[in-house]
């Protein structure tokens, strides 16, 4: 499509982000990025502008986990650039979809270290999948169209387009490249999304043979809507599923084969299914040190089917006795093809009864478990979670922060249905939850978002509730407030004596009620078991404004069950109350 | 670096020859790449090919550091890496050049300048107590030119990184860089001026 008229590069950039269904963006304007902010005036894409430009690239994190679609992100040069440098770290950590446009100084101006200039493509070149400085008004278009082409294929991830001042003011034809001048201008770039017949075929014929298998499922399953394939898989062949943190809820918790979260906080059963089995189905998993614990221990008898798309992850961790590179749901598919052919042509599937008895016996010994608090003492917040759960609709969006109370979050919570449950798990971003709740509202407005925040997170992003109250963006925030960085806490009282170094943030301070009306929410402290479930029905009851809910609950309470780090999956700590029976888990 | 094989490439030491767009900043991202992933990078050559689209990296790495598949594969994912080959010392031609000025008073100057016509390197620069020699050669070559050279005293030297082709294997199929335009074509493509700063 090319047309004669004229156009600034400016109008480009907004034109070829409206030629990508963009339908928001998250932003804050500055000096270089101004030129951008003008056609916006007269655009169909709303943009939500931000308070900090760290929650704009969480909105649109939390935009695309919700979505599927990739999240945009604007903002200038210099200091916001950097400020924006977080969450492109976390999207890469965690393939999330999304695209940064970022102002730069002029190009005149390029390396002369002017006012607001970073070198924002150096910075981000580890951060993202892909970045590129555009040095012409002509080249924008095709580099905004290679930016949503890389962010949403293959293995998905962030990228950033950096667009110097006079960039945007210089004029330009617009012209709309076609898929052709796309793909001919990225001849490097050819990820492959159909797995080798042959390898289908092997991993077919492993697991008919396997007597102790376990699908072992990450977030690449989410990341290719695969959640129909897989369970398609899993009730075939009757084997149980283990979904690793960012995979929550790519398979039904309440499913009779699903036993729930594995690794350094899992089940007992996740855990230990994985370090019996003999034949672990990692599917867009990528045996990351929080799942396998000490690597050599790892499910150590297991023979391994990995399923990426990423050729890198294979054998990055754990040599793989059949790597399948290609998209999580066409390869699922075609698995559950090839054993249909096989059992059609009379081959019969090992028995796995004996297995899931065994499974189900450690399901029964060693569910999640804690004391609940006695009269008059301080909550529990795994008590507060469950009244959220039961009280909240099914398909809640629960959107969490980094720490014990994402770990209690993830344990708690039932995740039925897919993409319910946004969190950092890669990077481990602190402050992630408030700003990425507010995305996921904005993608997802029909449903309840509850944001899910320790008082040590909630600090680090909470600003953008102004945000959330100005745009009318009516999410619900649950702070865990323990007064402490908990999960550190945890650590120092359990690997280093109890010897407690700058972990307390205290309970005086902040007020979080008013410091939640000053940013015009509904704000609710509880303090008691007693008046929980009445504030999470008024907080549930309230759909026009953001609502934060204080719980003060008890901060001697640590996550379990719990590997240490660097340990084997074998010496999984369990909760108090089942230490004595720890010999049955085997 | 231990294990030195006939060819002068101790056991550890890969040779990957990597086709990239010839773009700014695509020298700068495998390097990061190499840096951030605590790859070693033991010589590194670079330079645009007969197409000025693509440029060629040979890179010799240390794969004491990682396994060579992961540092392929992770190479592999930058968008602007097209092909990478492994390129076998015993299936591949390499070349490195060599330039050294080497303390050469009048009466030892003959003896370099034998030395150096001996090898069948170049006298590029005489003064009065020194010369400037070059010599182009494959690396066990050079390693051992500069080991003669040594006794008179070489004052600077600068070796560039190896460079390497796979060795013609006759009746093997050549592939050609992908796209490959006519020469027609790249002409006009010049002239509509689609040129690229590296």
């Amino acid at each position: 499509m090319k047309t004669n008229q004229q156009i600034t590069g400016a109008q480009a950039l907004i034109r070829a982000l409206e030629h990508e269904r963009v339908e928001v963006m998250f932003g804050l304007p500055g000096g270089c990025i101004l030129p951008a902010y003008d056609p916006l005036l007269e655009s169909p894409i709303r943009h939500v502008l931000v308070r900090h430009e760290q929650g704009a690239g969480h909105m649109a994190e939390g935009y695309a986990h919700v979505t599927g679609r990739p999240g945009v992100a604007m903002v200038t040069s210099g200091p916001a650039a950097t400020n924006l440098v977080t969450p492109l770290c976390d999207a890469y950590m965690d393939s999330v979809p999304m695209v940064a446009i970022t102002g730069q100084v002029p190009t005149a101006a390029i390396g002369t270290d002017a006012f607001q200039e970073c070198d924002t493509v150096g910075i981000t070149r580890s951060t993202t999948k892909h970045n590129e400085l555009v040095m012409s008004a002509d080249d924008l278009p095709l580099a905004i169209r290679q930016a949503f082409h890389l962010a949403t294929t293959g293995r998905p991830g962030p990228v950033l387009v950096d667009v110097p001042k006079d960039v945007l003011q210089a004029s330009t034809t617009w012209h709309w490249p076609t898929d052709d001048e796309v793909l001919d201008s990225l001849p490097g770039y050819r990820p492959n999304v159909k797995g080798h017949p042959k390898m289908i075929k092997g991993a077919a014929r492993l697991i008919l043979a396997a007597t102790r298998p376990v699908l072992y499922v990450g977030g690449g399953v989410l990341k290719a809507r695969a959640a129909e394939a897989l369970r398609e898989l899993a009730e075939l062949t009757q084997i149980p599923v283990v979904t690793t943190l960012m995979a929550r809820g790519a398979f039904p918790d309440g499913h009779p084969l699903c036993l729930g979260m594995p690794g350094m906080h899992g089940t007992a059963t996740a855990v230990t299914a994985m370090q019996k089995s003999d034949l672990l189905i990692a599917l867009g998993a990528r045996f990351d040190d929080r799942v396998t614990g000490k690597v050599a221990a790892f499910a150590p008898e297991a023979k391994i089917i990995h399923v990426d798309i990423d050729p890198a992850e294979q054998g990055k961790v754990r040599t793989p006795d059949v790597p399948i590179v290609g998209d999580c749901r066409l390869v699922i598919e075609e698995i559950v093809r090839a054993l249909r052919d096989l059992l059609g042509s009379g081959e019969r599937q090992a028995d796995v009864g004996p297995w899931r008895s065994r499974v189900s016996g450690w399901r029964e010994q060693f569910p999640l478990a804690y004391e609940p608090s006695a009269p008059g003492a301080h909550l529990k917040p795994q008590y507060c979670l469950e009244r959220l759960r039961d009280a909240s609709p099914a398909d809640t969006i629960v959107v969490s922060g980094v720490g014990q109370h994402q770990m209690w979050a993830s344990q708690y919570w039932r995740f039925n249905e897919p993409y319910t449950w946004v969190n950092s798990g890669g990077l481990g971003t602190m402050g992630f939850a408030v700003p990425a709740a507010i995305g996921a509202k904005v993608g997802r407005p029909d449903r309840t978002v509850w944001a899910i925040d320790g008082d040590g997170c909630f600090q680090m992003t909470a600003q953008e509730l102004v945000t959330a109250s100005i745009e009318r963006i009516p999410v619900k925030v649950g702070i865990l407030n323990n007064a402490y960085l908990g999960m550190v806490r945890q650590w120092q009282e359990m690997f280093y004596g109890e010897r407690y170094s700058e972990v307390h943030l205290g309970h005086v301070l902040p007020d979080y009620v008013r410091w939640a009306e000053a940013m015009g929410c509904v704000g609710i402290r509880v303090e008691s078991p007693e008046e929980v479930e009445s504030a999470i029905d008024k907080a549930n009851s309230i759909k026009d404004k953001p609502v934060v809910v204080e719980f003060r609950v008890d901060a001697d309470e640590k996550v379990f069950p719990m590997v240490p780090a660097g340990q084997s999956n074998d010496d999984i700590l369990l909760p108090p109350s089942q230490t004595e029976r720890r010999e049955r888990l085997r | 670096m231990t294990a030195v094989n006939p060819f002068g490439l101790a056991a550890q030491h890969h040779v990957l020859s990597v086709l990239v767009q010839n773009r700014p900043g695509v020298l700068a991202r495998v390097a990061n790449l190499f840096a951030r992933r605590g790859y070693n990078i033991f010589s590194l050559a670079v330079a645009p090919t007969e197409q000025d689209d693509y440029s060629r990296i040979t890179i010799v790495v240390d794969v004491e550091s990682a396994p060579l598949e992961q540092i392929v594969k992770q190479l592999f994912k930058l968008v602007d890496v097209v092909r990478i080959s492994e390129l076998d010392p015993r299936q591949s031609v390499e070349r490195e050049l060599l330039m050294a000025t080497v303390r050469a008073t009048p009466d030892q100057r003959a003896q370099v300048v034998e030395l150096t016509n001996i090898f069948e390197g170049t006298i590029v620069a005489v003064g009065a107590e020194a010369l400037t020699v070059s010599l182009d050669g494959s690396p066990s070559k050079i390693d051992d030119f500069m080991a003669l050279l040594g006794q008179y005293g070489i004052v600077e030297s600068q070796r560039t990184g190896r460079i390497a082709l796979p060795r013609l294997d006759r009746g093997a199929r050549v592939r050609a860089l992908p796209g490959s335009p006519t020469p027609a074509a790249r002409a006009s493509a010049r002239s509509t001026g689609k040129g690229k700063a590296s």
